[in-house]
């Protein structure tokens, strides 16, 4: 079985996020990027199903292949997953942001001309929270899909998904080929090990273009302005639970 | 131009952020009709016919949809848009799963978690878990956004919309409902309630978790929520989770205890009305956003915060 698995390069996630003061975007010139979380565990499953673990036997995955749609420094966002333990990556070079949709139809592309029996993806990036890409690709595909996946068992042609829902958990089967969003309870990824780290660096990166693929990208919404939000003001502390009661009595609330 | 939202709804009633779509819907549009999308679900429709400024409701209703799955809601709302210009659905898990597959199949860029409309075509809302607000203007001839419900007010009831029976898809779907585990509990829902009482990683153990929270979500009559944190270690069921990537609440009375307030919390809950942080350490961020602090152990606090309640009559 074959696993392909988008992976997006963001703003790390431990850095504090600047809007820029013309309210034309974020600022994220000269700041650390890194692979965002979402995917990294959509990384580690993956990998998990070809060596082993997680509840999969090993083999269940013989080939993993990572794809990222970014700039030329995606490429390192690509290295990280394959020293987690994707085997090979393929960069579709791109310069500015790229909507989810236009995302999806280049993924859908790259699908078609890998065929994988199972794509893994993270349920969101954490820079523009759209949680599209996943549904958008399995829709283009025709395909199922099973999204914000706590844990997921393969089976004969299919698989058996567990989502977190608003209400509890879910489960699902889908059959394969099938799309599966990841959530943050479905692995904790490993850290690469510096041998691993050194051997990705050797693993073959294909690099291609909208054009290859006959993708047009072009963004089909206008972001007229980015602000911050407003400040919530901080309070007061108080001193003892008395007071607390007395302060909520004030303000209405109890 | 009309425009649909589509029902958040358990088939007995419509909840809560349905009517709270209809208000996002109608700084739209005067045309807002209601789709519920079902099993068995008349009772969610004349709730639904009810809530006013809705001039019609759609009722489908059959096997397929009675766990609103992401391809039964697709088939059945796609070919529905050759009618509206928009659709609304809630970003819960059930609308985040569903609004992109009928937005790829309708050709067109979605909008995620709405939490302001300007104008028919230009929307609020949040990216970086609500670190910045970006303002996008969508011109496609057809538009689907997921709405936070919780930030718009919810429509009143008083209507009197008509009712019309759009047929159920009927399949078959590359995906099939196995089985699921829902919390039951007799507190309100989380991201419904008018107060909300938070444990974080502080708490230590699931038994802690729920022998400090649950009394005192109790006497408020509240929902009970959990930091990320305090999910990740196993102390509360994921849907629990107040955050970026979980449950957006906005009560009227927040508590939080024990919780730091790393920024990813502070995105699902930093529109609730009062915030009171119960922490020991006087520097944790949570302190910089709430209205009412008290620093110091919980195990001493929140028997003591019991007793006063209860001496003011709580």
């Amino acid at each position: 079985m074959k696993v392909l698995v988008p992976v997006k390069r963001v703003l790390d996630f431990n850095l504090k996020v600047r809007v820029k003061p013309d309210g034309s975007g974020v600022d994220l010139s000269n700041l650390k990027m890194s692979i965002n979380p979402f995917c990294e565990i959509a990384v580690e499953e993956a990998v998990r199903m070809k060596e082993g673990g997680g509840g999969h036997a090993p083999g269940a995955a013989t080939e993993v292949v990572a794809i990222s749609i970014g700039p030329e420094q995606a490429q390192e966002t690509l290295r990280n997953a394959l020293a987690i333990g994707a085997d090979r990556g393929i960069l579709v070079k791109v310069e500015g942001e790229v909507e989810p949709l236009a995302v999806a139809k280049l993924l859908k592309a790259v699908v078609e001309a890998e065929n994988p029996d199972l794509v893994i993806l993270g349920k969101q990036a954490i820079d523009d929270d759209s949680n599209q890409t996943g549904q958008m690709l399995a829709a283009l595909l025709d395909w199922p899909q099973a999204t914000f996946a706590s844990k997921i068992v393969l089976g004969d042609g299919k698989a058996t998904v567990t989502r977190e829902v608003d209400g509890g958990l879910q489960t699902l089967d889908v059959e394969l080929p099938a799309i599966v969003t990841t959530d943050l309870r479905l692995n904790e990824p490993r850290y690469a090990s510096l041998p691993n780290i050194m051997k990705a660096k050797k693993k073959p990166i294909d690099v291609k273009t909208p054009a290859d693929l006959g993708v047009d990208i072009a963004p089909r919404l206008k972001v007229l302005r980015t602000a911050e939000p407003a400040k919530r003001q901080g309070g007061v502390k108080v001193k003892t639970a008395a007071e607390l009661v007395g302060k909520l009595k004030e303000a209405g609330v109890i | 131009m009309a425009v649909l939202v589509v029902a958040e709804h358990d088939n007995a009633s419509v909840k809560d952020a349905t009517k709270k779509l209809v208000t996002a819907a109608k700084a739209m549009s005067g045309e807002v009709d209601v789709l519920v999308a079902g099993a068995n679900a008349s009772g969610a429709v004349h709730a639904a016919a009810k809530i006013a400024g809705v001039r019609k409701v759609l009722h489908a209703d059959g096997a397929t949809l009675a766990k609103q799955m992401a391809e039964p809601m697709e088939a059945l709302i796609t070919p529905l848009m050759a009618n509206y210009e928009a659709v609304l659905l809630p970003a819960t898990t059930t609308g985040k799963n569903a609004a992109p597959r009928i937005a790829a199949k309708l050709d067109v860029m979605q909008i995620s978690g709405v939490i302001g409309v300007e104008s028919a075509d230009t929307f609020v809302r949040p990216i970086y878990a609500g670190n910045a607000l970006i303002t996008v203007k969508d011109e496609q001839a057809k538009k689907v956004l997921t709405v936070q419900a919780t930030a718009f007010k919810a429509a009143g009831d008083g209507g009197g919309a008509s009712v019309e029976t759009v047929a159920a898809p009927g399949g078959p779907f590359k995906s099939a409902f196995v089985s699921e585990e829902m919390a039951k509990s007799d507190r309100p829902e989380l991201t419904a309630a008018k107060r909300v009482v938070s444990g974080g990683r502080a708490m230590g153990s699931a038994e802690e978790f729920h022998r400090v929270l649950d009394p005192l979500a109790d006497k408020l009559g509240a929902a009970v929520g959990a930091s990320r944190a305090a999910v990740d270690a196993g102390y509360a069921p994921n849907d629990y989770q107040v955050g970026q990537t979980g449950k957006v609440v906005a009560p009227e009375l927040y508590v939080a205890i024990g919780i730091s307030g790393a920024i990813q919390h502070l995105a699902g809950m930093k529109d609730s009305k009062v915030i009171v942080a119960i922490n020991k350490d006087e520097e944790a961020p949570i302190f910089q956003i709430a209205d009412f602090g008290l620093v110091g152990d919980y195990k001493a606090l929140v028997p003591e915060l019991m007793a006063e309640l209860t001496k003011a009559g709580v």
